[in-house]
């Protein structure tokens, strides 16, 4: 036990005194929910838009008024045909157009109907599909308040359930909290285990009096406590400065992230027992484990709007649960009820993974 | 008194016989060098020898311990350093001794008296607080031979201990072998270097899993009627390199 302790302090000196090892381990959460929160956004404002409106009656003037007063709109102006429009989006000044059909609110008055067509620049699909959302409802809003009476109309309205200002970082949070987990436990740990088979001090270790199992877990434990620190860091952080909240209980949550740093810990100590060079276990981390964390989890892409095939595949994608479970706990603020059947596939496949880098680890000893 | 004893000691994985019916001695306080080309077994042989494989069929024991039944027994009474010296760069030299003497259970006080006696031997009490980065090759090698030996093994294994290193480090380097034999601790050594080889008190020949030769360098040049170690390692090992 006493020689396990030394391992652990020295596992901790190879930490503290690298400092490319320090800034992965506590500068890139932060900048990472810097970057995420700041820069990172799927919510809009301040959208460059124009109007085209040969008539301007009563009608469209207050309509005009309502998108000039939201903030996710900044009126540029008047344009004179629809025909503009296009040389408008080309020069880059406006990425939105409402265009009014001529005698609007006659029509309106007379048919009972009037057209408004919003066009909206595409070359960012995501945005634009949200300024037609927004402008669409700012328009339902008005129709409701002065013609809702006379005009028989159905006004669809759509609300945000759980995350109402649409902030994105609510939903990076916790995604990034599976990011760096995967980064810190599984990455760093196959480097390190790695590092000593590359200077040939694996050798040593496993000529000396300790266990296998010592070894491993020695290497690991740091990086199981560092990346716990880093959990409470994101949390806090998110909280101070993204008002992000935490709605369920907080134990809970915890508990979970130590399920899933147990699960990226046997990712690395797998990777690092099948590769030999540390270039090697960075890459297939990088390819194999950042990756999926990224793309496959439903970090960013929605799961649902994947091709069936791939959906598939984001079943053995481990940061796939731990994301339905700290979404549900962090924004939903639901019980283990609700997510414990995600609990038990995230914990089966943490066993999974142990028993296999626990073997493979033995197997490369003979 | 024999330290090591092997008997027809073989290592198969699957069809390919790594290890082929070995059978060796090796006395207390002896230097035994153990040569072969790359891929002759060398590594196989030790790997068995210092418990870090099981052997296929053939009996074997180290310091009188048995290599199936009693492995933890051995990696206590050996000591073992490579060719790529085994000292952790980042850590300081004394850190280095006490993580090394942590390892295989000195207490702190042994540790601390044995790393004094150590610096002062090397001449080294300067670079106590120094991280093993900043000393020069030859200093970390003579280091890490001493921290192999901290434990105070019974045998110690050096593969290709001199690996890359200048002339006259591995001279001085052969000297602290010497020191460390008439201690009464047996040194099994692998090397490329065939002067090395005309140091040791006896050396074996491996070519294909087998031992071809094995004995003191004078006899065996004599019954090969070879001018040097040299030229018996090329006649025996030249049909494996074809």
């Amino acid at each position: 036990m006493k020689s396990f302790r030394g391992f652990v302090i020295k596992e901790f000196f190879h930490i503290f005194r690298d400092y490319r090892t320090l800034l992965i381990l506590f500068g890139m959460p932060v900048i990472q929910l810097v970057l995420f929160g700041y820069a990172v956004r799927n919510e809009i404002q301040d959208i460059n838009i124009a109007f085209v409106d040969s008539t301007n009656d009563h009608v469209t003037r207050q309509i005009k008024e309502r998108i000039r007063a939201s903030s996710y709109f900044n009126v540029i102006g008047q344009l004179p045909s629809e025909r503009d429009i296009r040389e408008a989006f080309q020069r880059g000044l406006i990425k939105e157009a409402v265009v009014f059909e001529p005698g609007f609110a006659s029509r309106l008055a007379h048919d009972g109907v009037a057209d408004i067509r919003i066009v909206t620049d595409a070359t960012d699909p995501n945005t634009a599909k949200s300024m037609q959302a927004y402008t669409a409802s700012i328009i339902a809003h008005y129709q409701r308040d002065h013609l809702g009476s006379t005009a028989l109309r159905i006004v669809t309205e759509s609300r945000m359930r759980f995350n109402p200002e649409l902030k994105s970082v609510n939903l990076f949070v916790p995604g990034l909290i599976a990011l760096i987990l995967m980064l810190v436990c599984a990455l760093m740990t196959s480097i390190t285990i790695t590092r000593e088979k590359e200077l040939g001090t694996m050798e040593v270790l496993l000529v000396s009096p300790l266990k296998p199992i010592h070894i491993i877990v020695g290497k690991v434990l740091p990086y199981f406590v560092l990346s716990f620190v880093n959990v409470v860091t994101i949390l806090v952080l998110a909280r101070l400065v993204f008002d992000v909240p935490v709605r369920g209980s907080v134990p809970l949550l915890l508990a979970e992230c130590l399920l899933f740093i147990l699960c990226a810990l046997s990712l690395g100590i797998l990777i690092s027992s099948r590769s030999n060079s540390q270039q090697t276990a960075t890459m297939v981390s990088l390819a194999g484990l950042l990756l999926p964390t990224v793309i496959l989890s439903g970090f960013i892409f929605p799961i649902s709007s994947m091709p069936v095939a791939l959906q598939l595949f984001t079943h053995i994608v481990p940061a796939k649960w731990f994301l339905i479970i700290i979404r549900d706990i962090m924004l939903k603020g639901i019980g283990i009820e609700y997510f414990w059947k995600e609990t038990l596939v995230l914990a089966g496949m943490t066993l999974i993974l142990m028993t296999a880098s626990a073997r493979s680890f033995k197997t490369r000893l003979e | 008194m024999k330290i090591i004893e092997a008997q027809r000691l073989t290592r198969k994985f699957g069809d390919f016989v790594a290890v082929d019916a070995i059978s060796f001695n090796v006395e207390a306080g002896e230097i035994l060098g153990f040569l072969g080309a790359n891929g002759a077994g060398k590594t196989t042989a030790i790997k068995m020898l210092t418990g870090l494989l099981s052997p296929t069929s053939g009996d074997a024991t180290v310091a009188g311990f048995d290599v199936y039944s009693q492995p933890e027994k051995i990696k206590k009474s050996i000591g073992y350093m490579s060719q790529r010296f085994s000292l952790y760069e980042d850590l300081t030299v004394a850190e280095n001794i006490r993580f090394y003497g942590g390892i295989y259970g000195l207490s702190a006080r042994q540790i601390s008296t044995r790393r004094d006696d150590l610096l002062e031997r090397l001449d080294l009490g300067h670079a106590r607080d120094d991280r093993i980065r900043s000393l020069p090759l030859g200093w970390r090698q003579k280091l890490a031979f001493s921290v192999a030996l901290l434990h105070e093994p019974r045998i110690v294994f050096l593969d290709e201990p001199t690996g890359g290193v200048d002339p006259i480090t591995r001279r001085q380097f052969w000297d602290m072998i010497y020191e460390t034999a008439a201690r009464g601790i047996t040194v099994f050594v692998t090397t490329h270097y065939m002067d090395e080889a005309e140091y040791c008190d006896r050396i074996s020949i491996m070519v294909d899993g087998r031992i071809e030769a094995i004995g003191q360098p004078a006899d065996l040049k004599k019954s090969f009627d070879v001018a040097s170690v040299d030229e018996l390692f090329v006649r025996l090992a030249r049909p494996v390199q074809a």
